[in-house]
């Protein structure tokens, strides 16, 4: 990858109609077009952007499978820009899962299958879905990607995970419902998102895209506050509403290889240490038999 | 912006602090959306005059404009005369389409039947021939029943079921008493109605304070520390909080947990309403 090497990505800050997938489809089309317009060559989606969120029930309704015609006409959305959407996956064996796919040139390039179920609170995402089981990087045009899906977030070692896998992007599809309100002028899930994003971009030294969805859901509501951050944790760009937005930006590329030289974090990461701690606390925490 | 020295002292309480500018902005979204989604412009709402009614009026005011919003009136000849004048400054300052409705004449009539029936009973039926009132002008007007519960009383079970409990939206359910206040002082509700005692108006010099033993003020610090928090009994009394007045308030929210679900039903199927047949509200919206 040259230095010069740029990307214009574009997030689409949107509010899903709730179990209404035909509804959800054509609005992607709109924010497609609108994301063309604007030069992008990535366009994320949010968490379950096909879909809705607060599903119970209609989790088997709204599925959509690996090889479906739903698939096959999203994946022809892609063209020359590359998707990133969110769906409810039913596998062969009938297990649904939170996915986000990864859309190119026609075709699926990735899946990544939710493994972070909040079901705890407001969620209840375990009484409906299959966990996933891998964080996997994936080649783009546009150098190495990862995705993790909202609450994977929330565990240090997804990001840490991806990072060894030397990602140069990692891609945040998010439902975060708003809550906590003190006298600050954000709530407190808009902080915490914040303090997470900016600390995987800076101590990874990768990009760091976070799309979060906006309007209603039973009462809840999701924030937006997407967000595009460099390599050194730094903003790029911030949408501050919880309006609908088209967020971009364009990423010089080349500016993971400038911060992983001034700040060789991971040229420095010891990974068969980290590996050999974790084997010993393992054993240490299994060998009672009771 | 002038505060009363009782309501700041009210407000004091840091954890339970609110920044209003953002509370308004996702309640107005709140209302626009739960509202229009479903087929709706406009909202009904009874105005007693008191705070709570009178900012959740205030929020759909300006979250649907005034003229999708309509505030009735519906006093009892026992009332105090101050409710109504509260609540038609209310409906002035706003510009909101009203409607005044005496429930006096079928409250008497009925309670003709039964000339002994003590203040609670007759509170509990005014407060019902009130809902069937705002729901028979919710399909009169095309519009959605705003609630105007707010947690405090929601979760000490103050209010009477299928009454002033009954909605279609409710946007200010989440906020504690001392939080109304301090929300409906930044929007502008006039200062006398946020000043006055709070009262269910069922009968002359009705007081909710007096009525339940205790001031907002302290039950919403102890509701914080139970509800928001989680803390143990043990943890409650080093927090500086009499045994007695924590049992007292454990016990109404404990009590009053039926009221604030759906009436139980017995399970005979697999799917089994609300318990195994799980759908959000807004299903398709």
């Amino acid at each position: 990858m040259s230095d010069d090497h740029r990307l214009r990505v574009a997030l689409a800050q949107m509010a899903p109609a709730l179990g209404d997938r035909q509804r959800n489809l054509e609005a992607h089309r709109g924010w497609i077009g609108k994301a063309k317009a604007t030069g992008a060559q990535l366009l994320v989606f949010p968490e379950l952007s096909l879909t809705g969120y607060f599903l119970k029930d209609l989790v088997p309704e709204v599925a959509i499978t690996r090889d479906g015609p739903e698939m096959q006409e999203l994946a022809s959305l892609s063209g020359d820009l590359d998707l990133v959407v969110g769906a409810v996956l039913e596998e062969p064996d009938h297990r649904y899962f939170n996915a986000s796919v990864y859309l190119s040139r026609g075709e699926l390039r990735h899946i990544h299958r939710k493994v972070y179920l909040p079901t705890y609170g407001m969620f209840d995402e375990q009484r409906y879905l299959a966990s996933g089981d891998r964080f996997r990087s994936f080649p783009t045009g546009y150098g190495r990607a990862g995705i993790l899906i909202c609450e994977d977030i929330w565990h240090l070692s997804t990001a840490y995970i991806l990072s060894l896998q030397g990602v140069d992007l990692i891609i945040c599809p998010s439902a975060s419902p708003g809550r906590g309100v003190s006298t600050d002028e954000r709530l407190g899930t808009a902080e915490s998102y914040a303090l997470l994003c900016r600390t995987y971009a800076q101590f990874f030294t990768t990009f760091f895209l976070y799309c979060n969805r906006v309007g209603y859901e039973d009462g809840a509501n999701f924030w937006g506050g997407s967000m595009i951050i460099g390599p050194n944790g730094d903003l790029i760009q911030q949408e501050e509403d919880a309006d609908e937005a088209l967020v971009t930006a364009t990423l010089n590329l080349g500016d993971v290889r400038h911060e992983r030289l001034s700040n060789p974090l991971l040229r420095d990461e010891k990974l068969e240490l980290t590996i050999n701690e974790l084997r010993r606390v393992w054993h240490e925490r299994t060998r009672e038999p009771y | 912006m002038s505060v009363p020295a009782n309501r700041t002292e009210r407000a004091e309480f840091l954890p339970l602090a609110i920044n209003p500018a953002l509370v308004e902005r996702i309640l107005l979204g709140f209302i626009q959306d739960e509202v229009r989604k479903v087929g709706f412009q406009r909202v009904v709402i009874g105005l007693s005059g008191g705070v709570d009614s009178s900012l959740a009026a205030t929020l759909a005011a300006r979250a649907l404009g005034p003229s999708n919003v309509k505030g009735l009136l519906m006093p009892y000849r026992l009332s105090d005369p101050r409710s109504q004048s509260d609540a038609e400054a209310v409906v002035r300052q706003l510009g909101i389409e009203h409607e005044l409705i005496d429930i006096s004449p079928q409250i008497d009539a009925y309670f003709a039947r039964y000339p002994d029936a003590e203040q609670a009973r007759r509170g509990n039926k005014m407060a019902r021939e009130r809902m069937t009132i705002l729901y028979d002008h919710s399909w009169g007007w095309q519009a959605l029943v705003l609630g105007t519960s707010n947690k405090t009383e929601l979760l000490l079970g103050y209010g009477t079921i299928y009454g002033d409990m009954a909605s279609a939206v409710n946007p200010i359910g989440d906020l504690y008493k001392t939080q109304v206040w301090q929300l409906s002082d930044a929007l502008g509700v006039p200062t006398a109605i946020v000043q006055k005692a709070p009262s269910a108006d069922l009968w002359a010099g009705q007081t909710d304070e007096v009525e339940l033993g205790f001031q907002y003020r302290e039950v919403d610090r102890l509701l914080y520390y139970l509800i928001e928090r989680r803390y143990s009994i043990a943890e409650l009394e080093r927090e500086g909080f009499a045994r007695p007045f924590i049992d007292v308030v454990m016990g109404k929210v404990r009590d009053s947990q039926y009221k604030r679900r759906l009436p139980v039903i017995a399970k005979l199927s697999s799917r089994t309403i609300d318990r195994d047949f799980r759908y959000p509200r807004d299903w398709g919206h």
